[in-house]
């Protein structure tokens, strides 16, 4: 891994405005990311998705982001016009979401999405187009990738959509890409078979992952460095592989509340959260 | 206290259950595992009716369960479902969630039942007159732990308890679950794809594979990972964390 710094974000803030007043998701968040991969764990409303979104720019209307600094190479992502996002995302840096049954087209053919994701980004000719959407199929091993092309997404499961949703996330070789909760959905074998082809994937071409999660534990087997966030602050940033020395109290405590397979059937321990997390 | 002999169960053509059996002494608590589509959840549907097509034996306390269900079984029996966001009205406040079985069952002096109820589960009264959207995931998931509590059954059934559940909060309701068990004698079945809350809350499991139980241990074989079937000890495997040589060697189960 090369210390070339592809993405830098410096004090993103981000800020809802609900009828009930500014709900701040995310509080000064920075970091810097090369081609490596980075986790960004935390527990429901910790500001880990809202990071993801405002990196590439989809944050909801009502939503506002500032930050010192957006960068992605020499490219300023806080203040793109629409037409210049289309340049980046997709091509340069993508998203692979959570539930592959809510983010793939039901209407249209596997296949055609692939073509769709891959045509949007490359001047080629259909024939060329389906023949790398088929080889795209393959490399996320999908046994009968022309079958699974003519399918509808709702004629495959859980684990082949998300293959799929990788497929067409990779077609177009970007260099960055946010994997959010990618595998949450899934059965346990299957959850890992399809990180197991991320991983490849990653590995093979050389690009940076951002892997959003709320299982540290699984995060921490797969990242290279872990950021954890509460509240909309990251509160500790940790090498994955140093998990074990996790200094704040919040990540201790997340790591002890999990049941464990030792046969000890005494109270877990629970987290009592205190208010100066939640103050950065 | 629960006793199921060559339970079997179709969805129309489709064979779901195979010759499962299970014992579940008194105050014992018996976990169910395995992926998708094993027919874990099935089971646990089969003996509160939600399943029509069934054949077999379940005896609840030494009584054979016939085709429906009475209401001296609710009594006895309750179910807590996976989901705090799909499992409760919305459209009902938690006082009327909380009342209606009480009501249906006669029980009578509802009021200080729905009081205690939620005294229980750790709520306080202010939760009472909220409705369910007001309510967090875990906050939801006590108040359907309360309604199954309120009616005094002696047998809960849970269905993924804590799966939909932040792990901080997951910690919190399966403290709540072994309280209960301990103090007012439960009995349980649980349901749960991940093996380290079944290993953490019972004391007999079994490995549950389309429809069919693969394989029984105890949670002290299973602490130790002494586990016969392959198929198994690719689910004990797999709880490990990602590791790339491990996913190697799956095999599909399909």
């Amino acid at each position: 891994m090369s210390n070339e710094t592809l993405l830098s974000v410096k004090n993103l803030e981000v800020t809802f405005n609900t009828p009930k007043g500014d709900v701040h998701a995310v509080r000064g968040v920075s970091f810097n990311l090369g081609r490596e991969r980075l986790g960004i764990v935390g527990e429901s409303g910790s500001g880990k998705s809202q990071t993801g979104r405002a990196i590439l720019g989809l944050t909801a209307a009502n939503g506002k982001i500032t930050a010192d600094q957006m960068t992605f190479h020499d490219v300023d992502l806080a203040n793109l016009t629409p037409k210049q996002w289309r340049k980046v995302r997709g091509a340069r840096i993508s998203m692979i979401m959570q539930d592959p049954k809510y983010s793939l087209n039901p209407v249209m053919t596997i296949g055609d999405q692939i073509i769709e994701a891959y045509r949007e980004h490359h001047k080629v000719n259909a024939k060329e187009a389906r023949h790398r959407a088929i080889d795209m199929l393959d490399a996320v091993k999908i046994r009968d990738p022309e079958r699974v092309f003519n399918s509808y997404p709702h004629e495959v499961s859980g684990g082949m959509g998300q293959r799929v949703m990788i497929a067409m996330m990779l077609i177009p070789d970007p260099e960055l890409i946010i994997a959010d909760e990618p595998t949450s959905a899934l059965d346990v074998t299957v959850q890992l078979q399809v990180m197991a082809i991320l991983d490849d994937l990653v590995r093979d071409r050389g690009m940076a992952l951002i892997f959003i999660s709320h299982d540290l534990q699984l995060v921490s087997s797969f990242c290279d460095r872990v950021l954890v966030m509460y509240q909309g602050h990251v509160v500790e940033e940790i090498k994955a592989s140093a998990l074990h020395e996790a200094k704040h109290p919040y990540t201790k405590g997340l790591l002890n509340c999990l049941p464990k397979m030792d046969g000890d059937h005494s109270d877990l321990p629970i987290l009592e959260r205190e208010a100066s997390w939640a103050e950065g | 206290m629960i006793e199921i002999n060559k339970l079997n169960a179709w969805f129309d053509d489709n064979h779901v259950l195979k010759d499962v059996d299970i014992k579940v002494p008194k105050n014992g608590s018996f976990g169910l595992v395995g992926e998708s589509g094993s027919g874990k959840s099935t089971v646990l549907r089969t003996i509160t009716g939600l399943v029509d097509d069934w054949e077999g034996e379940i005896l609840v306390n030494n009584k054979e369960l016939g085709p429906t269900r009475d209401k001296t079984f609710y009594r006895l029996v309750q179910m807590v479902f996976q989901d705090p966001f799909g499992s409760l009205h919305p459209r009902h406040t938690i006082d009327r969630i909380l009342t209606e079985p009480v009501n249906i069952h006669g029980l009578g002096n509802s009021d200080a039942r729905v009081v205690q109820a939620l005294e229980q589960v750790g709520l306080d009264n202010s939760f009472r007159f909220r409705y369910p959207h007001q309510l967090s995931g875990g906050q939801r998931q006590r108040v359907a732990i309360a309604r199954a509590l309120i009616l005094e059954p002696k047998i809960l059934l849970l269905d993924e308890p804590t799966s939909a559940l932040d792990v901080s909060i997951q910690a919190e309701v399966l403290n709540l679950l072994s309280r209960f068990r301990r103090e007012l004698g439960l009995t349980y079945i649980m349901v749960s794809h991940d093996l380290a809350v079944v290993a953490h809350m019972c004391d007999d499991i079994a490995i549950m594979n389309h429809g069919r139980i693969v394989e029984r241990a105890t949670a002290s074989q299973l602490a130790d990972g002494r586990l016969e079937h392959p198929y198994s000890q690719q689910l004990y495997k797999a709880a490990g964390g990602y590791d790339r040589a491990v996913v190697d060697s799956f095999v599909d189960w399909d």
